[in-house]
């Protein structure tokens, strides 16, 4: 019994938080604009009884997912948030990576004061720190201020409201999502593997390649979906630092949703987007249970 | 024609494999080494034993290249090795942790050395092979680190070390882990590995049994010195300070002052009222020099009559009786509140025992059963 209610919880959490409104998203996709309140129809109407309801699947077609593939708009959105996903990762791992390795390398009273200076970005509201990046990057901005008193330029860069910004602004925010698993797996390794590796031969680096990197394997993994997952669907930095030429479709589904009112398209967007998430999160959690098992 | 005996300790010609000059090695203002001497022959099974804390390790991890002596130098086979980087080093190390790669299988670990010398494939595997076959791991090359027992793994750390034929092997409390029987199996195959592939052996442990089992020098040390170097029955019986008798094995450790008591004699007296103690001593005791009678256990006879002929007898009261199995540890209390340890065989059943607690008896030995030192 006690395990039944064990295991029952998670389920309803997945159930109430999850599959519940990712049913209400599925329905409205299926559904067409109306100039109603909501704006679409049908809506299920329960007072009809059962010829209400038989009538309400009736009108429920997948007219919006055709459109999707309709308008090229869309798959260009899909492709474009993939690479800028995929590119950012990449990123945030070259530039996560040192720091995490820094960190596990450093003296042991040193390490909670670097943690806490990972996680200190996060004390301040995520948006106040997007429009500082506006700031920061603007072509007034202090950044273009700095290159222009050093000299390396004579005109302010066009930064802000290009790919770039964006770019910058994704590492900047999912940063510590890439360092503190990687610095978790590296934190655990045992210094005399490096140690054993150099004394049968290794040099530094190959120590690095060979012990180092596939150890901290699974921090590296779990660290990129950490950062890929969300950065897929990532609206507010584009909206914010990318320019009319970024497309992303966490973007594209705000517009739809809230320029066009369009939901039932907005939901279809919605859903593919899910659909194309489902993998790398059934990845992710492969990486973790086997982890998990390696930890035995 | 007597046998050659393995004794380069002894050959002044000999050129030792490796030798330590003054090194000294400081953690801050910690001295962890002293000023410390001491040469290692090729093909010797050599052990370092010591207490907790006393540089072991650290002595070890110098060798492999972990640590840089503060002063002083170290040889290898007449090269200063100081500045070689750890992996440019004919050494291995087989670490006290084990230290196996727990992502590559048991073949890849042993691989894993000879791969960094870019040697043929077929090659790597006739030597992976061959390592398996000795360790008799064969069974368990492609199970990860994790999938065998402590012993396998122990195992598997030794064959990687090996793998390598290096000119020298350093093995840090390699059997640490293991219970008594395996780990004897595996002291005797150590000897017989290191037989078969002539390597230099340098051994860290705690347990001098081990050491005396195993090793053709033992090196005692203490807080960062080495107190004797020489072999283990030397060690054994011929102790050269109260510090090393009282460190290997059991002894009786009888306090006096010495007087000269004919050639090569010395008489102790050791306490107000008792017979003087005899010895025979090499070395010289100025008269009423305090001095140390070493005495180990076994060489201690127990009888309920005063034996007639012993150079040395003194009365007890049996305190406390120790049975080890095969032998039996008498602690005798003397009239004197002091405890002596006396040993004897098991040889008969114990029901059939000669004495049993509170008996009176005699303790007796003879003058070159123990040894008499200054210190
Ligand atoms: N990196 C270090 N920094 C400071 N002190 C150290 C360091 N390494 C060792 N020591 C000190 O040097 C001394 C000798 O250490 P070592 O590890 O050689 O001892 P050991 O003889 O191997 O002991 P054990 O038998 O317990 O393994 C110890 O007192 C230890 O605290
Ligand atoms: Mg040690």
């Amino acid at each position: 019994m006690r395990r039944l209610v064990l295991i029952a919880v998670p389920y309803l959490w997945l159930l109430a938080l999850f599959l519940v409104p990712f049913a209400i998203v599925l329905k409205i996709s299926l559904s067409d604009t109306a100039l109603s309140i909501p704006p679409y129809a049908p809506t299920l109407d329960f007072s009809a009884g059962w010829e209400g309801i038989r009538s309400f699947f009736a009108e429920l077609d997948f007219d919006n997912f055709v459109w999707l593939t309709q308008d090229d708009l869309y798959w260009k959105a899909y492709l474009s948030s993939l690479s800028i996903a995929l590119v950012s990762t990449a990123i945030t791992l070259l530039v996560g990576y040192p720091i995490a390795y820094g960190m596990a390398r450093a003296p042991e009273e040193w390490r909670p004061t670097l943690m806490m200076l990972v996680i200190l970005p996060f004390w301040t509201s995520f948006l106040i720190r997007v429009y500082a990046w506006m700031g920061i990057l603007s072509s007034e901005g202090f950044l273009n201020q700095l290159l222009l008193w050093v000299g390396i330029v004579d005109e302010p860069l066009t930064i802000l409201n290009t790919n770039t910004a964006v770019y910058i602004g994704i590492v900047y925010t999912y940063l510590p999502f890439m360092i503190l698993p990687i610095y978790a797996a590296l934190d655990r390794l045992d210094g005399s593997l490096i140690e054993a590796a150099e004394d049968l031969g290794c040099s530094r680096l190959t120590a690095f390649w060979l012990v180092t990197i596939p150890l901290s394997r699974n921090g590296i993994v779990a660290g990129c979906f950490l950062v890929f997952i969300p950065a897929l669907g990532e609206f507010v930095i584009p909206s914010l630092l990318g320019g009319s030429g970024t497309l992303m479709i966490g973007k594209v589904l705000w517009e739809e949703f809230f320029s066009n009112r369009d939901w039932p398209v907005a939901s279809a967007v919605a859903v593919v987007l899910l659909l194309i998430l489902v993998i790398p999160i059934v990845l992710f959690q492969r990486n973790q249970q086997k982890q998990a098992e390696a930890d035995q | 024609m007597p046998e050659t005996v393995f004794a380069p300790w002894s050959d002044p010609d000999a050129r030792p494999l490796i030798r330590f000059q003054n090194v000294t090695k400081r953690f801050g203002d910690f001295t962890a080494i002293h000023d410390l001497t001491l040469d290692i022959f090729e093909r010797e099974f050599f052990a370092l034993l010591g207490p907790s804390g006393c540089g072991k390790t650290t002595l070890m991890r110098m060798l492999a290249g972990f640590e840089t002596p503060t002063s002083g130098r170290i040889e290898l086979a007449g090269k200063d090795i100081v500045p070689v980087p750890p992996n440019k080093r004919a050494v291995n190390m087989m670490f006290q942790s084990y230290a196996l790669f727990p992502h590559l299988s048991v073949w890849d670990n042993i691989a894993f050395g000879l791969r960094r010398d870019n040697m043929a494939k077929d090659a790597i595997d006739r030597r992976v092979d061959e390592m398996l076959k000795l360790t008799r791991l064969g069974r368990f090359a492609r199970r990860k680190p994790h999938q065998i027992s402590g012993g396998q793994r122990q195992r598997v750390a030794l064959a990687r070390s090996l793998a390598k034929a290096p000119k020298l092997l350093l093995l840090d409390e390699p059997l640490g882990a293991l219970d008594a029987k395996l780990r004897q199996d595996t002291q005797f195959e150590l000897m017989d590995i290191q037989e078969k592939t002539g390597t230099t052996f340098v051994i860290v442990t705690h347990d001098q049994e081990e050491a005396m089992t195993v090793a053709s020098r033992i090196a005692v040390m203490d807080q960062g010195e080495v107190i004797q170097i020489a072999t283990p029955d030397k060690i054994y019986e011929e102790p050269e300070s109260v510090y090393v008798a009282d460190f290997i094995g059991d002894v009786n450790l009888i306090e006096g002052r010495a007087s000269a008591h004919g050639e090569g004699r010395f008489r102790i007296d050791w306490a107000e009222g008792q017979q003087p103690l005899i010895a025979a001593s090499r070395l010289e005791f100025a008269a009423g020099q305090q001095c140390h009678l070493a005495i180990r256990p076994e060489k201690i006879a127990i009888s309920a009559e005063r034996p007639s002929d012993a150079d040395n007898a003194v009365q007890g009261r049996v305190h406390d009786i120790a049975y080890l199995g095969n032998l039996s540890t008498y602690h005798v209390e003397l009239p004197t509140g002091a405890i002596v340890k006396a040993q004897t065989a098991n040889t008969r059943r114990i029901s059939r025992r000669d004495f049993t607690w509170e008996d009176p008896v005699w303790l007796s030995w003879t003058a070159t059963a123990g040894v008499l030192l200054a210190n």
